[in-house]
């Protein structure tokens, strides 16, 4: 079974100019110790999704249906107390700004200490040592002083390793990492990345793994799941969603990676911009910006996801002309828009 | 920290010196004398009491001698109530108004900071709404007005309390919860609002994330940056007591520092007025040297600032 | 909206946020989504209403009153309200409803002009800081936080003292005390203004440094003035009806507020509507006028509101 199983997750905003449906049926699994990607724009509901696991999730915003099974336990169901011990735990979680994450009026010491004495049965003396042994495994060096400072004695690399630490200090089954290295400098992500691997080989965590960035996903996640306008759009192992993407906003997203086999001096950019999540939507969410020609005006629930192959499944949109390779497309739309 | 206590140390002393300057000054380019009023008195007499106050002298010297009997703890004589000195009048009445100034703003702390915290983080609940509203019409309603319609309700139409003098524990009542009252309200709203802005940080998230109870984020999370709207508020906030005692302590006749500043301002005795004001401000500078230590050891970004 | 969406949602989620308008709309859609945001805040809108009645009723009410507020008439001294004097009388016979209304124009004419002086102060001080910067910048904030932390009302006492009682030298004494807070707000707002391109394009193109600030930044933290300067207003009429108050401010015959209220305190035993009418107009005044602020603050600045 597998250790983490969210089913047909709601999360809704009541805000006063209408309901946002940030995340709208959305379902994934993730099996111990594997890593899941999932990725999006901003505004897809990828993160929420993710503060919905613990339900983090703060009024007018509220989980209005679905299930999260985690070994075998419906977090939805569970009592607060209950959720306390799952969060930081059983569950670990960390951000995209270490600089905010932390928190700046208390010593590293105090907020890893804290975890500690909230999950384990450790006095200070011991818990103190915990987390210094987790800094050192962290790369942090002279760990025993250092983790007397506050946290605006760190760099931002420092911190998010800082970070990293104190969410593997319980030894989570899961650990949700939302955007972890898009506020940091490019030399210091790919750092920050082998960390994670490192640390995970090591401790056997299963880790979901947010993020904007396909190119992130590529290096680190066994599955993907792409989301838009606050469902799955498509499903599959990394080298499905890569070599064999299906949705047209997969391929878009793929497209958009630069690399440097890309013809030309042109960087792909997805069109226009994520719907308003607050109006229904009208067959298929993505339908504005789809590249391929059009063929009826969309209407109707939103096209059911359907198996491609083993492992692999997608929306099964009816209202664009897919027949022509997404090259092509493309090809001519760059032209026409640059001539 | 020694260095920044010491910096800010020496900014009051300065601060003291330019106050004690402005209102020697202010005080000297008042046309006439404290003894050129009511009191009809000939000329010659009045020449020879000015000549004894010193009021014949230039200006400067004036300043000069002044400034060093104060340094020397000695404020002068009262111009208008002859055979007494500022510093008797300071003795007998400084006890008065320090008594209510501090029941006054401990109990607007007491009051204002837990409410404020509770309101944030009940935020949009009636315990919010209900203080908050309340602490409008604390905000709106200035000692003058709240301390006669506190007499009169209090005082006058149920009977409960005295509503004059100066003579046991039931008399510093209506007085103190007249002057307390605006600035409970103003400590509430601060703490709210500093309490939201850390409740809203990011890192309440990770508290969360990691499971820590709600009221330990309110505690040991939040509290430290929350509080420091109100600490810096403290040094305004002990000035607009003392300035609300000239008030209160007209409207409840008490024998305190206050009215003896007021009597002073209108009757232009010199030496008292200055004295008042060098020991009001010097109460004040205190207690703004205190605030900023407090605020840097809540805030530990500073210390390296 | 609830601040606690963003929270959750991080920076880079947009979805919690309500529909915005396009950027690009900015400017002139920044007044009408002002208006629009107000427009839907009850208790800011009758706080309007309240007080532009009050003010009506002051500078209005006498003209229709058939009587003189200086008109004494001992024989129906200190009567209660009645159909003849509705507010009844004081201890001189003159009729309590036009005094009101008088002292109601007093107040609120301290309450305008002070707050000019302190606006006029308080922009070209903040604005002078926040476009220089640095050292200049610093020096200058350190010096409003040291006044912010003085006894004031001391200084203005004394400045009454020594000068005289006028009305004018109120005007600039209180407008000397009220100053600080609108500094630092125009303070902010133009350092925040000052790193952003517009103004970059206009020191290339080699505006001098006055016109920079006229043109460009002034009306840019206008928003932000103008909450506080509404908030100023009660301040200011609270610290001229302390000082009438105590004697210190405006001088009979003419009577503020602060001079009723004081009035009626004294004789409150046996003639309490003469504290009760000028104390309920003068508490309503600065509850409107606080939460008109505070509804503008709401308004103007979204992002202040979240809470």
């Amino acid at each position: 079974m597998a250790l983490l199983h969210v089913q047909d997750l709601k999360t809704y905003f009541f805000m006063r100019g209408g309901v946002v449906r940030a995340v709208d049926g959305v379902s994934f699994e993730v099996e111990r110790g594997q890593t899941v990607g999932i990725v999006g724009e901003s505004g897809s509901g990828k993160s929420v999704s993710c503060y919905s696991i613990l339900r983090l999730i703060d009024e007018p915003g509220r989980i209005v249906g679905g299930s999260v099974m985690f070994d075998g336990e419906d977090l939805l169901q569970a009592t607060n107390s209950r959720m306390r011990e799952i969060r930081g735990g059983r569950i670990s979680m960390i951000f995209q700004d270490p600089m905010t994450s932390l928190n700046p009026f208390l010593r590293i010491s105090t907020q890893m200490v804290e975890t500690l004495r909230l999950h384990t049965d450790l006095d200070q003396r011991a818990a103190l040592h915990k987390a210094i042994a987790a800094l050192e495994e962290v790369g942090i060096a002279e760990a025993s002083k250092r983790i007397h400072s506050y946290p605006h004695e760190f760099s931002g690399g420092m911190r998010q390793r800082v970070m990293i630490a104190s969410a593997l200090l319980t030894e989570p089954d899961l650990l949700i990492a939302d955007e972890p290295t898009t506020a940091l400098d490019v030399t210091i992500q790919a750092q920050v990345l082998d960390l994670l691997k490192q640390r995970q080989e090591r401790l056997g965590t299963a880790i979901i793994l947010v993020t904007h960035d396909l190119g992130v996903v590529a290096g680190t996640c066994e599955r993907v799941n792409v989301m838009y306008a606050g469902r799955d759009v498509e499903s599959g192992t990394a080298d499905q969603i890569f070599y064999d993407p299906h949705h047209a906003y997969t391929q878009a997203l793929q497209k958009a990676i630069p690399s440097l086999q890309t013809k030309g001096d042109l960087l792909y950019t997805v069109p226009g911009m994520p719907p308003d999540l607050s109006k229904p939507v009208q067959g298929c969410a993505f339908y504005p910006r789809c590249p391929y020609p059009k063929l009826a005006p969309p209407d109707g629930p939103p096209p059911e996801l359907v198996v491609l192959t083993e492992g692999h499944c997608a929306q099964d949109c009816q209202y664009c002309d897919r027949s022509k390779p997404i090259e092509d497309v493309l090809t001519s739309d760059v032209t026409e828009a640059f001539e | 920290m020694a260095k920044f206590i010491a910096l800010r140390f020496l900014q009051g002393l300065l601060v003291l010196l330019a106050i004690y300057a402005i209102t020697f000054f202010l005080v000297a380019a008042t046309p006439g004398s404290p003894f050129s009023s009511e009191r009809a008195i000939p000329p010659h007499i009045l020449a020879q009491i000015e000549a004894f106050y010193g009021y014949d002298k230039p200006v400067l010297e004036r300043f000069w001698t002044s400034l060093t009997n104060t340094l020397s703890g000695e404020f002068g004589p009262s111009a208008v109530y002859a055979n007494r000195s500022v510093t008797d009048i300071i003795a007998e009445s400084f006890p008065v108004s320090l008594k209510l100034g501090s029941i006054s703003l401990l109990a607007a702390l007491l009051i204002g900071i837990p409410t404020g915290i509770v309101a944030a983080v009940r935020r949009n609940t009636w315990l919010d709404y209900v203080p908050m509203s309340v602490s409008m019409a604390g905000i709106c309603l200035p000692t003058f007005v709240m301390g006669p319609l506190l007499a009169l309700v209090f005082g006058l139409i149920l009977r409960l309390l005295p509503v004059s003098g100066w003579y046991g524990p039931e008399y510093i009542i209506l007085p103190a919860a007249t002057l307390s009252l605006y600035y409970a309200a103003y400590f509430a709203r601060l703490t709210r609002g500093g309490m939201l802005e850390m409740l809203n940080q990011d890192f309440v998230r990770t508290a969360r994330a990691k499971g820590v109870p709600e009221w330990t984020i309110v505690w040991k999370h939040c509290l430290k940056g929350g509080l420091i709207p109100a600490i810096t508020f403290l040094g305004p906030a002990l000035a607009g007591i003392i300035s609300g005692s000239f008030v209160v302590e007209t409207i409840f006749q008490i024998p305190g520092l206050g009215q003896w500043f007021v009597k002073a301002a209108l009757n232009r005795d010199d030496f008292l007025i200055l004295g008042l004001t060098v020991l009001f401000a010097a109460l004040i500078v205190v207690m703004n040297l205190l605030a900023d230590i407090a605020h840097v050891a809540l805030n530990p970004r500073l210390k390296y600032e | 909206m609830s601040g606690s969406v963003e929270a959750v949602l991080g920076a880079d989620e947009d979805v919690g946020r309500e529909p915005a308008t396009p950027e690009i709309e900015r400017g002139a859609s920044l007044w009408r989504d002002a208006w629009h945001r107000l427009g839907k805040n009850k208790l800011a809108l009758i706080s309007l209403f309240v007080f532009i009645a009050i003010a009506l009723f002051c500078v209005v009410g006498p003209f229709l009153s058939p009587w003189d507020s200086q008109q004494q008439d001992l024989m129906i001294g200190a009567q209660g309200p009645s159909a003849t004097h509705w507010f009844g009388t004081d201890t001189l016979g003159r009729d309590l409803m036009v005094r009101v209304m008088e002292g109601g124009r007093i107040s609120l004419m301290v309450g305008l002009i002070a707050t000019l002086v302190a606006l006029l102060i308080g922009v070209l001080y903040g604005a002078t800081a926040g476009y220089l910067g640095g050292k200049t910048d610093a020096v200058m904030m350190r010096l409003v936080d040291i006044l912010y932390a003085l006894p004031f009302t001391i200084f203005v006492i004394l400045l009454m003292v020594a000068f005289g009682r006028s009305l004018w030298l109120m005007f600039v004494a209180i407008g000397f005390v009220e100053w600080l807070s609108m500094a630092r707000i125009v303070r902010s707002g133009v350092m925040a203004l000052r790193k952003q391109e517009f103004i970059e394009a206009a020191v290339s193109l080699g505006y001098s440094h006055r016109r920079i600030i006229l043109k460009h930044l002034i009306p840019n933290v206008l928003g932000p003035v103008i909450v506080v300067a509404t908030l100023t207003v009660p301040a200011v009429m609270l610290l001229e009806a302390f000082l009438s108050f105590l004697g210190l401010g405006v001088q009979p015959p003419n009577a503020s507020w602060g001079v009723l209220i004081n009035e009626g305190q004294q004789n409150m035993e046996i003639f309490p509507w003469l504290l009760i009418f000028p104390a309920f107009f003068f508490a309503l005044t600065l509850f409107s006028l606080n939460f008109l602020g505070d509804g503008l603050r709401d308004a103007l600045d979204p992002k202040s509101a979240r809470d």
